[in-house]
C-alpha cells in the first residue's frame, strides 16, 4: 500500500513538474538535440560582421527552441572561430562533421569562408547554405548548395546593375565614369562587374584603379579621380577605406552626377553614426533598408532583440546589413527541415530547391544553381541625414531605395554635391 | 601638367609625412637609441588611440588634448615595461631575436585585449575641425591632417631640444653609444633606458591621438604601420630625429605622388622599394650622423 | 658517448618514422586529423627552414610569408597553365622560391642584424603587391584550386596533401640536420657568433649565407605549394599573411634555435595548442592564450624547450 502511494505521489510530482516546465505556452522540445554546425569569423578582419551574424543566429536558435524546436527536438548551434582565415575552415568542418557529428552545416561569413568548406560538404553530400558569398557555385555546380546573398544569377554583375540602370536615367546623359576598387575579392568582383555592365551603354571608363588595404590617405586618389572629370564615380570599398574615401570626397568637393557604388561600411550602424551627414546623396549597394517597401513580417521584432545584445558586444548596433540575412538563412534551413519531416540531406535539399520561404528578409526562392531566383540587390541613396546620431536611421526616408522597381521608394537626387 | 594637382599632391604628401614622423619618433628612440626592436610600437599607438577615444568621448574633450593628458600614464607604462624587458632579456645577454619575439607576443596580447574589451568594430572621433579644409590660394589644407603634422613637428622639435639641452636628455643620447661612460658619471644606465622607453611609449600615445584624426581605428590597425615605421626609422638613419622627420616626409610624398600619378596599388611598394634601394646602397640611412 | 647517426642513417630513420606516422593516421582514417596534422607539419617545415638561416647562421628572416606566398602562387600559376599535379607544383615552388632566396641573399646579405630583417620584410611586401596586381593569377579576386584525385594507394585528396607535407617536413629535417652537422653548419655557427672574425679566418661567409637563403627559401616555398589545394580558395592577403612570419619565428624560438630538433618541438607544441584551442575555446581568448604562452616561454625558457631539457647541449 505504502509503495503504491509513494509511486503515485512521485508520478504526480513528475507530472506537475512537467506541467510547470511547459506552462509558458509552448512545449519544451525533447530528446536528442538537432545540431547545426558552422565556422564564424569571431576574430580578425571579418569579425565585425561575423559577430553580428552569430548574434542573429543565436537569436534564431532561442526563437526556434521557444516554439518547440525543429522536428520536436531542441536545436543546438555548434560553432568555432575561423579567425577570418580560410586555412582553418577545412579542419573546422571536418571536426564538425566527423567528430561533433552535427546534423546540418551552414557556412561562415563571406566567400573566403564558404569556398574552403565546399569540397568537404560536397564529399559528404551535405546541404550547405552560404552566407554572403559571390558566385561560389559557379565553380562547383553542387546541387545542394544554396546561396544567401540577394544577387541572384548574375552574381557580381548584379552588384552594380542598379548603379548602371539608375545612371541611365540621369539627364543630361552621363558619358564618363571613374571606377575605383579595393584590392579584395568582393570589391574587385564588383568593379569587374560594372565594367562588364557598362558595355554597350556608351559610358566610357576614364579612370580605373585599385588601391591596397593599407592606404591611409585618400586625397591623392580622389584628386586624380577629379582630374579625370567623371560624370559618375563608382567606388567598391570596405569599411575602413569607405570612411577615408568619404572624407576625401567631401574635402575635395568632388563633383559628379552620382557618387557611390558597392561601398561596404555605410550599411553598418557604427559607420552611419560616425559619418552622419557626410553620407548625404551617396548611393550604395545594400540588402536592406527600413523603407515601407521592405517591411517584411518579423524583421522589426528581430531588430528589437538584436540591438541590445549587439550594443553590449561592441558590434553593429543598427543591424541592417548581415544580421537579417543570417537570421533568414537559419529560417530557410529550419523551414526546409520541418517540411522534409526528417533530418535527411536529400529530402531537405529537395525542399530547398522547390520551396518558397517566408523570412524576415522577405520571400526567398532558389533557382537551379542555388542562387536566388529573384535578386534583391538594392541601390539606396542617403538623404536628409544630419549629425543627430543613430536613431534617425531607424526611420524611413533616410535611405531611399532607387532600384529595383519592385522595392523602389524614391528617385535619384542629382547632383552629388 | 596640372599645377594645382601637383602642388596639392605635394602638400598632402608632406602632411601625411608629418603624421608618419609622429608615429615613428617613438621607435627612433626605442630602436635607434636603445636597440630594442619594438615591433609592438604600432600596437601601442593603437592602444593610445583607443584609450584617447574613450576618454575624449566620455569627457567631451579634444582627442589631442586627451592624448597630452594621457602622456604621464603611457610614460609610466613604458617605464615599467622596459624594466620587465630588461630583467628578462637584455640582462641575460640574449640575442635580439628573443626580445623581438617577445614584442610580437606583446603586440598580440595588446590587440586581442582591445578586441575583447571594445569589440572588433572600427572607431572614429568627430572634432569641430574634422571636416574643415583651409583654402590657401590653390592649396587645400585639411585640418584633420594638419593637426597631426603640427603635433609631429612639435614632438620632434621638443624632443630634439630635450635630448641636447637637459642632463637627462643627454644621458639618453649617450646610453645608446656608451653605457660604461655613463656609469663613470654616476648615472644608472638602466634607469636612463627606462626613461627613454617611457618617452617612446608616450610618443606612441600621442601618435594614437593623431591616428584617430587621420583614419578609423580598429584593434588591428597597427599592422599596416609596422613596415612603414621601421622603414622610416631605418631610412632616417636610426637614431637621428632629424633623419626620421625628413625620411617620413619623403615617404609620405612618395606614397602620395605614386598614388596620384601611377595608381594607389603601387604606392606602398614604391615606398618600400625606396627603402630596399637605400639599404643596398647606403645602409646607414639617408641622413645618418 | 654514443656516436650520433650519420646523415644517410638518420635519413633512413626519418623515412621510417614518416611512414609509421602515415600508417597510423591512415588507420585512424579521420579526415579531421589529416587536416589538423597538416597544419602542424606545415609549421614543422616552415620553422625548420627558417631555423637554417635564423638559428644556425643568426640571420632573422621576417619575410617567411613572402616565400610561402610565392610557393602558393607558383602552384596557382602551374594550375592555370594546365599542370595540376602536386609533385610538379612542389618542385616548381621549390625552384622559384629557391631562386628568390638566391636573389634576396644577393641583395641583402651585405646587411646585418635588423637591417637584414627589415629588408626581408620589404621584399615580402613587394612580392605581395606584385601578386595582388597580377590578374592572371586571380589577383585580389582570389583563385580557386579544386583538389585533384589522389594516386591509387591513398584514401582521399586530404590524405594526399597530408602525406606530401609529411614527406616534405621529413626531408627538411634531414636537410637541416645534415647542414648542422657538416662543415657548412660549423661555418654558420662561426658566422652567428662573430661574423667579422669568421670572415677574417677565411670562411667564405657570403657564399655560405647565399646557400642558407636559397635552401631556406626553397623549403619555405615548398611549404606553400599544397596550401592552395588545402584551402581551395587563395587570395594574396591570406597567402602572404603576417601570421606565417610570426608563428614560424615563435615556434623556432620556443623549441630552441640552432639545433634541428628545436623547430620540430616548437612547431608540434605551439601548432597543436593552436589547433586544439581553435576547436575548444574558439574565441578572442584563443589568440590571447597564444600570445601569453609565447611570452611565458620566452621569459622562462629563453633557450627554448631544448634549452630546458638539455642545458649542456647549448646550440
Amino acid at each position: 500500500m505504502k509503495a503504491v502511494t509513494r509511486r503515485a505521489a512521485l508520478v504526480a510530482l513528475g507530472l506537475a513538474m512537467l506541467g510547470a516546465a511547459g506552462g509558458a505556452g509552448a512545449q519544451s522540445p525533447q530528446g536528442e538535440p538537432l545540431k547545426i554546425g558552422f565556422s564564424m569569423a569571431l576574430t580578425g578582419g571579418l569579425a565585425a560582421n561575423g559577430k553580428a551574424a552569430l548574434i542573429a543566429m543565436q537569436i534564431w536558435e532561442s526563437d526556434v527552441n521557444a516554439k518547440g524546436g525543429l522536428l520536436g527536438r531542441p536545436v543546438k548551434l555548434v560553432y568555432y572561430d575561423d579567425q577570418s582565415n580560410g586555412a582553418s575552415i577545412p579542419g573546422i568542418y571536418t571536426k564538425l562533421l566527423d567528430v561533433d557529428k552535427v546534423d546540418f552545416v551552414v557556412s561562415g561569413y563571406s566567400t573566403a569562408a564558404i569556398v574552403p568548406a565546399m569540397p568537404i560538404v560536397i564529399q559528404r553530400k551535405m546541404v550547405f547554405l552560404g552566407l554572403m558569398g559571390t558566385s561560389v557555385n559557379a565553380h562547383f555546380n553542387y546541387d545542394r548548395y544554396f546561396s544567401m546573398i540577394p544577387l541572384g544569377d548574375g552574381g557580381a554583375l548584379q552588384l552594380s546593375k542598379g548603379f548602371v540602370e539608375v545612371a541611365k536615367t540621369i539627364q543630361p546623359e552621363p558619358k564618363r565614369i571613374a571606377v575605383v576598387a579595393l584590392d579584395a575579392e568582393f570589391s574587385k568582383a564588383a568593379a569587374d562587374g560594372i565594367k562588364q555592365n557598362l558595355k554597350g551603354t556608351g559610358i566610357k571608363v576614364v579612370y580605373d584603379r585599385t588601391y591596397p588595404p593599407s592606404t591611409v590617405d585618400f586625397l591623392p586618389l580622389v584628386r586624380a579621380i577629379q582630374a579625370s572629370k567623371p560624370d559618375l564615380v563608382f567606388l567598391a570599398s570596405y569599411p575602413v577605406d569607405s570612411a577615408g574615401l568619404i572624407r576625401a570626397i567631401r574635402q575635395t568637393k568632388l563633383s559628379a552626377s552620382m557618387v557611390g557604388g558597392v561601398m561596404i561600411g555605410p550599411q553598418i550602424g557604427g559607420f552611419k553614426q560616425q559619418n552622419g551627414s557626410a553620407l548625404n546623396n551617396l548611393v550604395t549597394w545594400d540588402i536592406f533598408a527600413p523603407e515601407a517597401t521592405m517591411k517584411f513580417p518579423g524583421v522589426d521584432a528581430f531588430l528589437d532583440k538584436y540591438r541590445p545584445i549587439a550594443a553590449k558586444q561592441g558590434v553593429d548596433p543598427l543591424g541592417f546589413y548581415v544580421p537579417p540575412m543570417a537570421y533568414a538563412m537559419m529560417e530557410v534551413l529550419g523551414q526546409a527541415i520541418e517540411a522534409a519531416a526528417k533530418p535527411d540531406q536529400a529530402l531537405v535539399a529537395e525542399q530547398l530547391r522547390n520551396g518558397t520561404f517566408q523570412t524576415i528578409a522577405g520571400e526567398i526562392k532558389f533557382a537551379a544553381n542555388g542562387e536566388w531566383a529573384e535578386p534583391r540587390s538594392l541601390l539606396v541613396q542617403y538623404r536628409g541625414i544630419d549629425d543627430s546620431g543613430l536613431d534617425q536611421f531607424k526611420q524611413a526616408g533616410k535611405q531611399v531605395i532607387l532600384y529595383p522597381e519592385k522595392y523602389k521608394s524614391g528617385d535619384l537626387a542629382v547632383p552629388f554635391q | 601638367m596640372d599645377i594645382e594637382l601637383l602642388v596639392n599632391t605635394l602638400v598632402s604628401g608632406l602632411l601625411l609625412g608629418g603624421f608618419y614622423a609622429l608615429a615613428t619618433v617613438g621607435l627612433t628612440l626605442a630602436f635607434g637609441v636603445l636597440d630594442v626592436v619594438n615591433i609592438a610600437h604600432p600596437a601601442f599607438m593603437v592602444l593610445g588611440a583607443m584609450v584617447a577615444m574613450l576618454c575624449a568621448t566620455a569627457a567631451g574633450l579634444d582627442p589631442v588634448l586627451v592624448g597630452v593628458l594621457l602622456l604621464p600614464a603611457f610614460f609610466a607604462l613604458g617605464y615599467g615595461f622596459y624594466g620587465v624587458y630588461f630583467r628578462f632579456f637584455e640582462k641575460r645577454g640574449d640575442a635580439a631575436i628573443q626580445g623581438l619575439a617577445f614584442f610580437f607576443a606583446v603586440m598580440f596580447v595588446i590587440e586581442v585585449s582591445m578586441s575583447m574589451a571594445l569589440g572588433p568594430e572600427q572607431r572614429q572621433i568627430e572634432t569641430p575641425y574634422s571636416w574643415t579644409t583651409w583654402q590657401i590660394g590653390m592649396v587645400e589644407v585639411p585640418l584633420r591632417m594638419l593637426v597631426p603634422f603640427c603635433l609631429g613637428m612639435a614632438v620632434l622639435v621638443a624632443l630634439s631640444r630635450w635630448l641636447r639641452s637637459t642632463f637627462i636628455g643627454r644621458t639618453v643620447s649617450a646610453v645608446g653609444q656608451d653605457q660604461q661612460a655613463l656609469r663613470f658619471v654616476g648615472v644608472d644606465p638602466v634607469r636612463v633606458k627606462r626613461i627613454a622607453f617611457g618617452i617612446a611609449i608616450a610618443a606612441a600615445c600621442l601618435a594614437g591621438s593623431g591616428l584617430l584624426l587621420v583614419q578609423p581605428v580598429d584593434p588591428w590597425s597597427g599592422h599596416t604601420y609596422i613596415g612603414r615605421v621601421f622603414s622610416i626609422c631605418i631610412l632616417g638613419g636610426l637614431a637621428s630625429l632629424r633623419g626620421t622627420w625628413l625620411a617620413a616626409l619623403i615617404f609620405g610624398v612618395l606614397e602620395n605622388f605614386t598614388s596620384t600619378y601611377v595608381g594607389p596599388a603601387w604606392s606602398l611598394a614604391v615606398a618600400f622599394g625606396l627603402l630596399l634601394l637605400t639599404l643596398l646602397v647606403r645602409p646607414q640611412g639617408l641622413f645618418a650622423r | 658517448m654514443k656516436q650520433p647517426l650519420s646523415t644517410p642513417r638518420f635519413s633512413l630513420c626519418c623515412l621510417v618514422a614518416a611512414l609509421a606516422v602515415a600508417v597510423v593516421f591512415r588507420m585512424a582514417g579521420s579526415e579531421y586529423l589529416w587536416f589538423s596534422a597538416y597544419v602542424v607539419l606545415q609549421y614543422i617545415l616552415l620553422a625548420t627552414a627558417w631555423n637554417i638561416l635564423g638559428g644556425y647562421a643568426g640571420y632573422v628572416n621576417f619575410g617567411t610569408a613572402g616565400f610561402f606566398g610565392v610557393g602558393v602562387y607558383t602552384s596557382v600559376l602551374l594550375s592555370k597553365l594546365g599542370v595540376g599535379s602536386l609533385p610538379a607544383m612542389i618542385l616548381g615552388a621549390a625552384a622559384v622560391a629557391g631562386a628568390l632566396g638566391l636573389l634576396m641573399g644577393y641583395l641583402t646579405l651585405r646587411l646585418r642584424g635588423a637591417y637584414f630583417s627589415i629588408a626581408t620584410l620589404c621584399l615580402a611586401v613587394l612580392l605581395q603587391t606584385l601578386v595582388t596586381n597580377w590578374d592572371y593569377l586571380g589577383g585580389s579576386r582570389g583563385a580557386y584550386m579544386i583538389r585533384p584525385q589522389p594516386p591509387a594507394m591513398l584514401a582521399s585528396p586530404v590524405e594526399y596533401l597530408f602525406v606530401a607535407m609529411l614527406a616534405m617536413s621529413a626531408l627538411a629535417v634531414c636537410v637541416a640536420r645534415g647542414i648542422e652537422r657538416s662543415r657548412i653548419g660549423y661555418a654558420f655557427r662561426a658566422i652567428r657568433d662573430d661574423e667579422v672574425a669568421a670572415e677574417s679566418s677565411g670562411v667564405p661567409t657570403f657564399r655560405l649565407k647565399l646557400l642558407g637563403t636559397t635552401v631556406s627559401g626553397a623549403l619555405m616555398g615548398m611549404a606553400g605549394a599544397p596550401a592552395a589545394y588545402y584551402s581551395t580558395f587563395v587570395e594574396p592577403a591570406s597567402a602572404f599573411g603576417l601570421a606565417y612570419a610570426v608563428n614560424t619565428m615563435a615556434m623556432a624560438l620556443i623549441g630552441g634555435l640552432g639545433h634541428w630538433l628545436g623547430p620540430v618541438i616548437g612547431a608540434v607544441v605551439l601548432a597543436t595548442v593552436q589547433q586544439v584551442a581553435m576547436v575548444t575555446i574558439s574565441s578572442d581568448f584563443n589568440l590571447l592564450l597564444v600570445g601569453l604562452l609565447m611570452m611565458a616561454f620566452l621569459i622562462a625558457a629563453p633557450k627554448g624547450i631544448l634549452g630546458l631539457i638539455r642545458p649542456e647541449n647549448r646550440p
